[in-house]
């Protein structure tokens, strides 16, 4: 891979097996197998796909519902393993998904801040230096040493924020409905984003709606029932993407 | 000789494709190793949260891991003792060395049982490499069963119990109760992904191996009875038999029961890191 790549997709598929009724315990699973009634269908989430994305570079991925976005973002998050095909990734990565999803709810903010950083592969001195900072940003004052089970889903959200940004990532996954907390703290964590886009990191941003990706992203490419549609800058694949979605 | 030259020698022996094997193996040991040492945080905060959130809303909180199996002992003791005249020597103390080492095992393989399933949510969303979970819940029960030794102190010392050089031996078993729970743990968390019911599968398991394990009876006059078999292969019984002869009755380790265990746990480690190795890329799947 070269030096400007920050990450590479060859070939990549996802295959499912999902059974024709759910088989998830022992004695279905023995009766049905008795009876040679264990039966599978297989689809392909993706397949084939391949793309390149430079550093620096912003890239929109589109597509319809069930067109294989999540799956896509998963496989190159790491947490799904692709079936077939080979993926590179150049540097840190950090998915803004859904944020604080490893939160302990009987947890005070605090303590999740360490637990929610070693998940993401912070180490410990690491996090006590970087404790004040993730507090401040978080807003959370005193709130920050009670339990989890007492935030409101906007605090989670600011806590989770503030912890997954406190390293700069060479690659940000962001999907289109990032709104954080209050209109206060969405204002101050999308300037943190603009911040880092400013600064030139690679950014993957997943959404259907064009006028967004057309704000946000240099390139983009076109998901459509798993199979990679289109691929090219901005302009011509929105203009794709609408004649597509007519 | 050389290095260049030993590496040729290696290449005669071994020929080109094990070489090549040998040195895949190499490097794939050194990698697990970096990303064991980027998250060992990570365990030590799991091992940390499962301990701390056991204790937190309880008024007694650690008293308990002490008071439990000591009620527990003096419920044994009047039935078992009393009503069936039982005349073991250091009876409470042979109940409890049975009854704590059982109840680790049991809690533990519980744990490690749920481990993969209860953190699903986690799993579905960050990388974290998955055989922390199982091997963190075994951790956990492991350190509340390395306190809980503490009841046993208190009462071998009132039982006027005195510590003998074949204390030292109590290691193994100790080690080996671990080992085995781990073992267990993996298979066990592999096929929960997969099978819901397992979990109550496992807990009449559970159930069957504390009779097998000799925890509120003696065993010696079984053991050459037609089921005595049951017993004696039991890898659990081995470990009791051989923690109680160092800490209560002051002897030396039994070999049978040193080995026996220990190949078994070994056995199962293997079989239970192959399955979980070869499924833990589809447990997202089926989360």
């Amino acid at each position: 891979m070269g030096k400007n790549t920050a990450l590479r997709v060859d070939n990549i598929g996802v295959k499912f097996r999902m059974a024709n009724e759910r088989v998830d315990n022992v004695k279905d699973y023995a009766i049905k197998l008795l009876k040679h009634e264990l039966r599978y269908h297989e689809f392909w989430a993706l397949k084939d796909i391949s793309f390149r994305v430079a550093k620096g570079e912003r890239l929109g991925v589109l597509g319809l519902n069930g067109a294989g976005k999540s799956t896509l973002l998963k496989v190159i998050a790491g947490v799904l393993k692709p079936t077939e095909g080979t993926l590179q990734r150049n540097g840190r990565i950090v998915p803004l998904l859904e944020l604080g999803a490893g939160f302990e709810n009987q947890y005070t903010g605090k303590e999740n801040v360490f637990l929610y950083g070693a998940m993401l592969g912070y180490r410990r001195e690491f996090l006590k230096e970087k404790y004040d900072e993730i507090v401040a940003f978080s807003e959370l004052g005193d709130f920050i040493n009670v339990p989890l089970k007492n935030y409101s889903s906007g605090m989670k959200a600011r806590l989770g924020f503030s912890i997954a940004t406190i390293v700069e990532p060479e690659i940000l996954i962001l999907d289109e409905v990032l709104s954080v907390g209050d209109a206060k703290f969405r204002k101050k964590s999308e300037k943190k984003i603009k911040d880092m886009f400013d600064r030139g990191i690679t950014v993957l941003f997943v959404s259907h709606s064009i006028g967004q990706v057309r704000s946000l992203c240099d390139r983009a490419i076109i998901l459509e029932k798993g199979h990679l549609i289109a691929q090219g800058d901005v302009e011509t694949v929105s203009v794709l993407y609408e004649e597509a979605i007519k | 000789m050389s290095m260049l030259g030993i590496m040729a020698r290696a290449d005669r022996i071994f020929g080109e494709k094990h070489f090549q094997i040998l040195y895949e193996t190499g490097i794939r040991m050194k990698t697990f190793y970096e990303n064991f040492k980027k998250y060992q945080f990570l365990l030590t905060e799991l091992v940390k949260k499962d301990i701390k959130l056991k204790y937190r809303n309880s008024v007694l909180g650690f008293l308990w891991t002490l008071l439990e199996p000591l009620l527990t002992m003096i419920v044994l003791t009047i039935v078992f003792g009393t009503i069936l005249q039982k005349k073991t020597p250091h009876f409470s103390v042979y109940i409890l060395t049975g009854r704590l080492l059982y109840s680790y095992f049991s809690t533990g393989t519980k744990q490690a049982l749920k481990s993969i399933r209860r953190n699903g949510g986690m799993i579905r969303k960050v990388y974290v490499p998955k055989y922390m979970y199982p091997l963190a819940a075994s951790l956990s029960s492991y350190v509340t069963f390395l306190l809980s030794l503490i009841v046993l102190v208190i009462v071998a010392a009132v039982q006027g119990i005195r510590p003998t050089w074949y204390l030292v031996g109590a290691v193994v078993p100790l080690a080996t109760v671990f080992l085995m729970v781990t073992a267990l743990g993996f298979l066990l968390a592999t096929l929960d992904v997969f099978f819901r019911d397992l979990e109550y599968i496992w807990n009449v398991t559970t159930m069957l191996i504390m009779y097998m394990s000799a925890i509120f009876y003696e065993a010696d006059s079984l053991l050459d009875s037609k089921y005595g078999f049951l017993i004696k292969y039991n890898p659990l019984y081995s470990v009791i038999t051989n923690f109680r002869n160092t800490v209560v009755y002051g002897k030396p380790l039994e070999s049978f029961y040193v080995w026996y265990p220990l190949v078994v746990s070994l056995v199962v480690l293997v079989v239970g890191l192959a399955f979980f190795y070869k499924k833990q890329d589809s447990f997202v799947l089926y989360l």
